[in-house]
């Protein structure tokens, strides 16, 4: 592999395409993400729940859940952002009348050592933040 | 059709929440890997969600490509009456997936 790789790298004389930026995304722009979901309000700390491992081994998949402290039917959405990853914008869940718990559980991936915020977002309005400093030991494969 | 791993109570109690735990085999390929040739490879997961008990919505989830391959999604459902519980879920190519369990309330 290293060879053909070498090979393309000599025949066009261009090395920048094949060593991309490892792009990521910023706190910046997460809080900008935050800001456009949470819009006018404030938000507030406490009230959202997002229990994931603060030291993860493999960031290819990680078990996270996020709870809300509050009736279901209260609860307009729930969204989770990662600050590290080259997409921040990890999954955004809205109830209907049948839910039976404001909780959502899945396996994410984490680029590398970061925050992760979940946001949950109140049909009063009000929005609620948790977020979790982690440790990432291997980095879910953006290259290799 | 990808294959999915489903996992609901066969009973419920009336009004008593339960959990439905999915496994859906998909590589959930992020869009932000190369091959070896320094191509990208194109994106291709599952970007939607929605589960639907007896045409009344429990819950709809917009996925994006941090979501680990095959992935696992587990959730509260509250039921009144015995049904059926629809999950669908679209990829990228809009191919679209349903799956039912039927719950039994009791």
């Amino acid at each position: 592999m290293m060879r053909r790789r070498f090979l393309l790298v000599s025949s066009s004389g261009l090395i920048v395409p094949l060593l991309p930026a490892r792009a990521r995304a910023t706190p910046a722009q997460v809080a900008a993400l935050i800001t456009d979901l949470v819009g006018e309000g404030e938000i507030h700390d406490g009230r959202v729940k997002l229990d994931i491992p603060v030291m993860v081994e493999n960031g290819n998949s990680v078990g996270m859940t996020v709870t809300v402290d509050a009736p279901v039917a209260d609860v307009r959405s729930i969204d989770v952002f990662a600050e590290g990853n080259p997409l921040p914008h990890v999954l955004r869940v809205t109830f209907g009348s049948h839910a039976g718990a404001p909780r959502f559980a899945t396996r994410i991936r984490l680029a590398t050592s970061q925050t992760v915020i979940a946001v949950a977002k109140l049909a009063d309005g009000s929005c609620w933040r948790d977020s979790v400093d982690l440790l990432v030991t291997l980095a879910a494969c953006i290259d290799n | 059709m990808v294959r999915v791993l489903i996992n609901v109570p066969k009973r419920v109690k009336r009004g008593e929440p339960f959990d439905v735990k999915l496994l859906i085999s998909h590589p959930m390929e992020s869009g932000q890997r190369h091959d070896d040739m320094g191509q990208p490879i194109a994106r291709d997961i599952i970007n939607s969600f929605v589960c639907i008990y007896n045409g009344a919505d429990v819950l709809r989830a917009e996925l994006f490509p941090a979501i680990a391959a095959n992935p696992f999604l587990s959730f509260a459902v509250v039921a009144q009456e015995s049904g059926k519980l629809t999950m669908t879920f679209t990829d990228d190519n809009g191919t679209e997936q349903t799956e039912t369990a039927d719950i039994v309330v009791e």
